[in-house]
């Protein structure tokens, strides 16, 4: 009955907030119709989220879509996800998806026709995916040892993390004689599809790793510390952990699980890198981190929701004739109310919880934190 | 309101009260916190409101300061019935608070902490400051504490802040002033001070209500008391038709034992042993400047002093929480200076931090959690890297039971209970190891006399069980009570240590306040 009533405590903000969003996309579709054609329709936010909902949902092709969509956002969502429980906030999520991605290709297409497929497959993940931990890593170590605040390393080092792809990729590993900068394709080393047309296995790796990385965080004595040093990083000293070696850990696991994401991305679904390697996932993934409430299973659900809304954006617009960029928007309401939940709390009248007991104190304190790596 | 007929009416009639609160109700889901509660203050009245935490306290003064809304009842001023809309509207009609923690901004001067929020301009740009030194300086002369106004707040020793902070109600025209516990961080002369202070107060017709747990103050002090227990008014006593017992009974609901309930020490061998002990703080300052101690097997030795006078650092220094820079710490035959707090801890060592929310729990995780915080990673909490779950809730239901918690259950989150309970959480963690030595740190701060009378009773347990126990605490009545032998510690050094027996808590109150040193200024610069 608690449990109940806590799961519902749990799940309203976000589903309040996807309400308040789907309000607010309502009013934007509205009034720039009114604004463009001198028109009141009041029939186009159901046609356009019927369409969404149809071409996310609506047939098996449209699914596999939506679940290929879903996977880094999983990923990367379980890396920043697992960074709040630490009390840290990676916003470097996205550079650490580039790296990550950068080093799989370049290590996946050493691999040609001569090995397996699978050998270069493993090896091309878990170069991708180290290369991930390893730049995040630099932020932890920083912040650990200087007290370097990981919000502003983590967005510094978004930026050389793009322009390290475009170097390389218009340098090292660019195919001679191509038109653009592009590398060569991952051949071998891709995850096969094993469903539809572009269902590539990466989508089962992604809930297998939400699973194990929920069993890490709440069942091991390894997540008890990582999310005691989040929670309250100077009991965490005084219980005798090291807060500072968490966060390097910790940090480290974040860049490792957006590398990931960034190798099942360029193995199972691009093949390859340009030098304008053109992704919002990493910063999707703090807003899907946040609608999952930095929770692993919350996380796959937030993860669904905004991979069928990129999924069944051309059928909005092909369909209801609503741009597709209105998925921007719907995403960007919801990350905002989730945020300024006491906004969301205000309208509706819920109770907020106690002081210190909200999980989302750890988001807000991340900016003004530092309390783990005091002198000691 | 009836018209005074011409009969002779009892003198306390004729003097109208100065607040008067009716009925007062307030519900909160699932607790009534006042229950229809009556509180009469009259002018020039030092009222005391006496109550364990969570009796209602907080919630009516909350009313009275405007930061709760009644859901029955009425406060009349003067006889006047005044809807409160919040602080500031309370602080205009001349009721004001002084919190137990201070409100004052220390880098900030007296006088600029006295008028924050309440500025004379003297232009629209400027402040008025010799406007503003003036009043405070007239105030200060006519209730008997005199303070420069240029002096920095955070220069001065706590009783003096505790004086700014009641300079800051009168310059505000406080007629009725609120204070919250404010002789819990005193000694006992700064404690006769503050009394004095408040004795001139009331004698020139402000109104106190004073709320505390310590009965002896308030039967110093109060001219009357009211006693608050689960949010009904269960008593009002003059101090002079009353006891301590007579009030803690009150209290409680119950017959109370005031006193520990200790036979002799039984000291055995050195358990501790500190020589040359130096500590640097969080700005690089020698905090702890050559600190020698020895705790024996089966005795308490209690640190009274000042907070802020290296006790902090003494602490951390012993449980690994801070690097000594010189000295050594000899745990039994093991050297455990500077060692990480994990091997101090595993070396037998169990520690009550003075800051439960800070240190000793984790608010937002569940009891069961809260339990292992030390011994999360040792059998039977955890095989290798997985935790046993049911092991954790298992002893977690053991201890709630053994410590008489009062929580739901272990799944609730520490956060959600009363400081009380809160820290018997931390005291049967750390009671229930395998301990050579016990570091209390302030263990029942804040606590109410029940909570504290059973934390005392374990501590005593521990003692005669073999147990070294280091006691560091401000308030001088624990120390008193608690310890066989008793160290004062004085800006980073033990300036005396003492058999218990015997020892005069003036003559202790009086080194903690000057170090046995003669002509020290009452203006202390702390560290």
């Amino acid at each position: 009955m608690t449990r109940l009533r806590r799961f519902g405590a749990t799940i309203a903000l976000p589903t309040l907030s996807i309400v308040l969003a789907m309000v607010v996309g309502s009013i934007v579709m509205l009034v720039s119709e009114l604004l463009v054609s001198g028109r009141l329709r009041p029939d186009l936010p159901i046609n356009a989220y019927s369409a969404l909902i149809n071409g996310s949902v609506g047939n098996p092709n449209a699914i596999v879509n939506t679940l290929v969509q879903t996977t880094p956002l999983i990923l990367g969502g379980l890396s920043v996800g697992l960074a709040f429980k630490a009390g840290l906030f990676n916003i470097g999520a996205q550079g650490q998806f580039l790296i990550g991605a950068l080093v799989t290709v370049a290590v996946g297409t050493q691999f040609r026709t001569s090995e397996p497929g699978f050998v270069g497959l493993i090896v091309a993940i878990a170069a991708g995916t180290l290369a991930g931990a390893a730049y995040g890593f630099i932020p932890g170590i920083l912040k650990a040892v200087s007290g370097a605040h990981e919000v502003v390393t983590t967005i510094m080092l978004n930026f050389v993390a793009v322009s390290t792809v475009a170097a390389l990729v218009s340098g090292l590993l660019d195919v001679p004689g191509s038109p653009s900068p592009i590398t060569l394709d991952v051949g071998t080393a891709a995850l096969p599809v094993i469903f539809g047309r572009n269902g590539h296995l990466g989508i089962l790796i992604a809930p297998v790793i939400a699973a194990a990385l929920s069993w890490l965080l709440f069942k091991t004595t390894w997540g008890f510390e990582i999310r005691t040093a989040g929670a309250n990083p100077e009991a965490a000293r005084y219980a005798g952990m090291n807060p500072k070696r968490i966060i390097v850990y910790a940090m480290s696991l974040a860049g490792g699980l957006a590398g990931l994401a960034g190798a099942t991305e360029v193995l199972g679904v691009t093949k390859h890198m340009t030098a304008s390697y053109g992704t919002t996932v990493g910063f999707d993934s703090i807003a899907v981190a946040l609608l999952g409430r930095t929770n692993p299973l919350g996380i796959v659900f937030a993860a669904l929701l905004f991979g069928a809304m990129r999924s069944g954006a051309a059928a909005m617009q092909i369909q209801a004739g609503v741009p597709a960029e209105l998925v921007g928007v719907l995403q960007a309401t919801i990350l905002f109310f989730i945020v300024a939940s006491s906004v969301v709390r205000r309208i509706f009248r819920l109770r907020a919880a106690g002081p210190g007991l909200d999980e989302a104190t750890t988001i807000s304190r991340s900016y003004g934190g530092g309390d783990a790596t005091r002198a000691a | 309101m009836s018209i005074p007929t011409e009969e002779v009416l009892p003198a306390e009639v004729v003097q109208a009260p100065a607040l008067e609160m009716r009925g007062i109700t307030k519900r909160y889901p699932g607790v009534v916190a006042n229950d229809s509660i009556n509180l009469t203050v009259r002018p020039g009245e030092i009222h005391a409101l006496l109550g364990e935490n969570g009796a209602g306290k907080s919630t009516l003064m909350n009313v009275l300061y405007g930061l709760a809304v009644p859901d029955e009842g009425e406060i009349l001023l003067d006889g006047v019935p005044l809807m409160l809309s919040g602080p500031t509207d309370a602080i205009a009609r001349g009721i004001s608070m002084v919190h137990q923690h201070f409100m004052l901004v220390p880098v900030l001067s007296v006088a600029e902490n006295i008028v924050l929020g309440e500025e004379t301009m003297a232009n629209p740009i400027f402040l008025d400051r010799r406007e503003a030194d003036r009043r405070i300086i007239e105030l200060g002369k006519r209730f008997g504490f005199e303070v420069d106004p240029d002096l920095k707040v955070g220069s001065l020793s706590v009783g003096w802040q505790q004086r700014v902070e009641i300079l800051k109600a009168l310059y505000r025209d406080a007629r009725i002033l609120v204070l919250d516990e404010p002789t819990a961080v005193l000694t006992p002369q700064e404690t006769e001070e503050i009394f004095a202070v408040l004795r001139r107060l009331a004698g020139q017709g402000h109104s106190i209500i004073f709320i505390s747990h310590k009965l002896y103050e308030v039967l110093e002090i109060a001219d009357r008391i009211t006693v608050i227990r689960r949010g009904k008014v269960v008593g009002e006593r003059i101090p002079s038709e009353t006891s301590e017992n007579d009030l803690a009974e009150l209290m409680v609901g119950r017959a109370v034992d005031l006193t520990a309930n200790r036979g002799e020490s039984h000291p055995g061998s050195p358990m501790l042993r500190v020589s040359g002990l130096r500590v640097r703080d969080d700005r690089r300052q020698e905090a702890v400047r050559g600190v020698d101690l020895e705790v024996r097997e089966g005795e308490i030795l209690g640190i009274a002093g000042v907070a802020g006078n290296g006790q902090d650092e003494l602490v951390a220094a012993l449980t690994g929480l801070r690097k000594p820079f010189a000295g050594r710490v000899l745990l039994g035959d093991a050297d455990v200076t500077g060692a990480a707090s994990r091997r101090i801890s595993e070396a037998g060592v169990g520690f009550v931090p003075a800051d439960r929310h800070r240190f000793g729990l984790v608010l937002s995780y569940p009891v069961a959690d809260n339990m292992v915080l030390t011994s999360y990673h040792r059998a039977p909490f955890a095989r290798g890297i997985v935790r046993d779950d049911k092991a954790i809730a298992r002893v977690a239901r053991e201890r709630i039971s053994e410590y008489d918690i009062r929580t739901p259950s272990e799944d609730v989150k520490a956060g959600t209970l009363s400081g009380g309970n809160q820290q018997k959480v931390v005291v049967a963690r750390e009671f229930s190891r395998d301990l050579k030595f016990l570091i209390l740190d302030q263990p029942t701060r804040g606590l109410d006399v029940g909570s504290v009378e059973f934390i005392h009773g374990q501590v005593i347990a521990k003692r005669d069980a073999g147990t070294a126990v280091l006691l560091v605490s401000a308030e001088l009545d624990e120390i008193m009570e608690l310890s066989d032998r008793i160290a004062v510690m004085f800006r980073g050094r033990l300036v005396a240590t003492m058999d218990a027996r015997g020892a005069d808590k003036n003559e202790v109150g009086l080194l903690m306040a000057t170090g046995g040193e003669k002509d020290v200024s009452p203006v202390v610069t702390a560290s």
